[in-house]
């Protein structure tokens, strides 16, 4: 009885101080990776808490950025010259990884575009201006970012279909009774978040893909937030078509993936035209390239998709279950730690949330709180986090945000707390 | 709480954002105008009472950071009884101090209250807060009825 005692004891020990749990990943060697982080901000050292904004490179990913335009640089899929054919092999090998990453079906249905807001709007001007008319209904969430409002609402304008709004409770959690509700005849389009970037609520996509079926609509969902943070696996979702970017997975900006299934592909009209989209032209008629380089006109972002490729291949070293357990048990002592201080109230407290932690201080404006952080290294977000229907719903003009990311340690939630308490005793 | 901050962040700074003054609508305003910073959700209106060229009464509301608050606050408190040939001279002058582009200290120790708005000049992303009331009062008093927007 005594040892059984003891086991308990030391089970409740390890369960209120992280830090005496066996590391799953060696943080200490991972933040060397990252040149970023060794810096210091207003003379204190970087503590970097905007991930859900943008996460940082590793070295693997700078090199081979560099590497290409030191060694190889050379346009795709045109000349037969070695440089040209080593990045066309570079470029659809990312391809390949990506396809690896989401369990897609094929390279075909992997499409490499400048990001998720690009995603939503090709799918927006090509399956939308096609099969959604006038009278049909799209449907989205309250908490979707910009990204996913405006497009939607755009081609509502133009087509004269009707946009409807998944409604939110308090916690941040999507009410399933009203979306069922809200499922009809007339529903041709869901597109929902993966993962809130301003609340953290992760969305049963799942669920949703699969009660948008049965009403015959298709269904696509925004990653931006979700595929740096835990495993994603396309066919098991069962959606149409999926988004993300990859400056938020580590990798660089200004390319981004777009995966859709084949059959949807194939029956969409192209969006951009121009090279690499065509197989032949003439004044009188062009055939089209296949998948899925109709939907790649000109020359793409080549360095970024390497670079994408490899920051892939980092996070898949590393292990994305790892991540996600690191960041759970990370977010859970930045929860407890916030929460203890003053006037700190949490926006976004779903029973399914990831490791972003947005809230308000009594008092305090959260643009002045991001300049005392800042003052003190500490880089978090603070406004409307481009989802202005989430700030309306909570009724504050804006929040403040911390994010975490793979390479965060217990000593930046530290110093992050200090600061806020600061700010926190300042204002008051 | 380091010398740059506490030079942004000044016991009036502080008092003007607890404690606003002249926050309250005017009802049938002379003039009147709506501003707000997309980038952090400052928003701001500004309604004043103007007859033969002076300001008699002036007033906001809205709700923004601390630095655009006590801007709006020691703005309003400062202009009540100037005429819109000083309130235009001010604007101008203020306009120079948060940005770093007027250095005379005397021409800045002329402003007087307004001169604690000085820190703002080493926080480049904070000049939009400062300016913000100002900008709003501006386009009342030039009757531009579309809200300002510091994008």
């Amino acid at each position: 009885m005594w040892l059984l005692n003891l086991i308990n004891k030391r089970t409740k020990m390890t369960e209120r101080n992280p830090l005496t749990v066996k590391p799953l990943m060696d943080i200490d060697k991972i933040r060397k990776d990252f040149p970023v982080l060794h810096q210091s901000v207003h003379g204190k050292p970087l503590v970097y808490l905007d991930n859900a904004a943008t996460t940082q490179k590793p070295n693997s990913v700078i090199e081979a950025i560099s590497e290409y335009y030191r060694l190889y640089n050379s346009n795709i899929h045109r000349g037969v010259h070695q440089l040209s054919q080593k990045a066309t092999d570079e470029y659809e090998a990312a391809r390949q990884k990506v396809q690896r990453y989401l369990n897609a079906n094929s390279t075909k249905e992997v499409i490499f575009l400048r990001g998720t807001s690009e995603a939503v709007n090709l799918v927006m001007n090509t399956y939308g201006r096609t099969n959604i008319k006038a009278g049909d209904e799209i449907i989205i969430s309250e908490m979707e970012h910009h990204s996913n409002i405006v497009p939607w609402q755009m081609l509502a304008q133009q087509t004269g279909a009707v946009l409807r709004v998944i409604p939110m409770n308090d916690k941040g959690e999507l009410l399933m009774e009203e979306f069922k509700n809200l499922l009809n005849e007339k529903t041709k389009f869901v597109s929902v978040v993966h993962a809130s970037n301003t609340l953290g609520t992760e969305n049963p996509v799942k669920e949703i893909t699969g009660l948008a079926h049965e009403v015959g609509a298709k269904v696509m969902v925004d990653g931006a937030q979700a595929v740096q943070h835990f495993k994603v696996d396309v066919q098991d979702i069962g959606c149409d078509f999926y988004a993300f970017s990859g400056h938020k997975l580590y990798g660089p900006t200004g390319v981004g993936v777009l995966w859709g299934r084949e059959e949807l592909l194939i029956a969409m009209p192209p969006w951009q035209g121009g090279g690499d989209m065509i197989l032949s032209v003439t004044f009188e008629k062009t055939i089209y390239n296949g998948l899925p380089n109709k939907f790649e006109a000109g020359t793409p972002n080549i360095s970024g998709a390497i670079g994408l490729g490899h920051a892939i291949d980092y996070v898949t070293a590393l292990g994305i279950d790892n991540i996600h357990e690191h960041e759970r048990d990370l977010y859970r002592y930045m929860e407890q730690k916030f929460l203890e201080i003053q006037g700190v109230s949490l926006v976004g407290s779903a029973a399914k949330k990831g490791s972003v932690f947005s809230f308000t201080i009594d008092g305090v404006h959260p643009h002045d709180v991001g300049t005392i952080l800042d003052m003190e290294g500490i880089a978090i977000r603070t406004g409307h986090m481009c989802t202005q229907p989430v700030m309306k719903h909570f009724g504050v003009p804006a929040l403040s945000r911390a994010s975490i990311g793979l390479y965060n340690n217990y000593e930046d939630i530290d110093c992050a707390a200090e600061a806020i308490k600061k700010a926190a005793e300042f204002f008051s | 709480m380091n010398e740059e901050l506490k030079e942004l962040y000044q016991q009036v700074i502080i008092d003007h954002n607890k404690n606003p003054r002249n926050f309250r609508k005017i009802e049938l305003p002379s003039h009147h105008s709506e501003g707000f910073n997309p980038l952090c959700g400052d928003h701001v209106y500004i309604y004043l009472d103007v007859a033969n060229g002076v300001i008699r009464d002036i007033s906001f509301e809205g709700n923004g950071c601390a630095i655009s608050k006590s801007s709006a606050s020691i703005m309003t408190a400062e202009l009540k009884g100037k005429t819109l040939e000083e309130a235009e001279v001010l604007f101008q002058k203020f306009h120079e101090l948060v940005t770093g582009k007027l250095t005379d200290e005397e021409e800045i120790e002329k402003l007087g209250k307004l001169s604690i708005f000085q820190g703002v000049r080493d926080f480049p992303v904070r000049v939009k807060c400062a300016s913000l009331p100002w900008h709003t009062l501006h386009a009342a008093l030039h009757d531009q009825q579309t809200a300002v927007s510091t994008e």
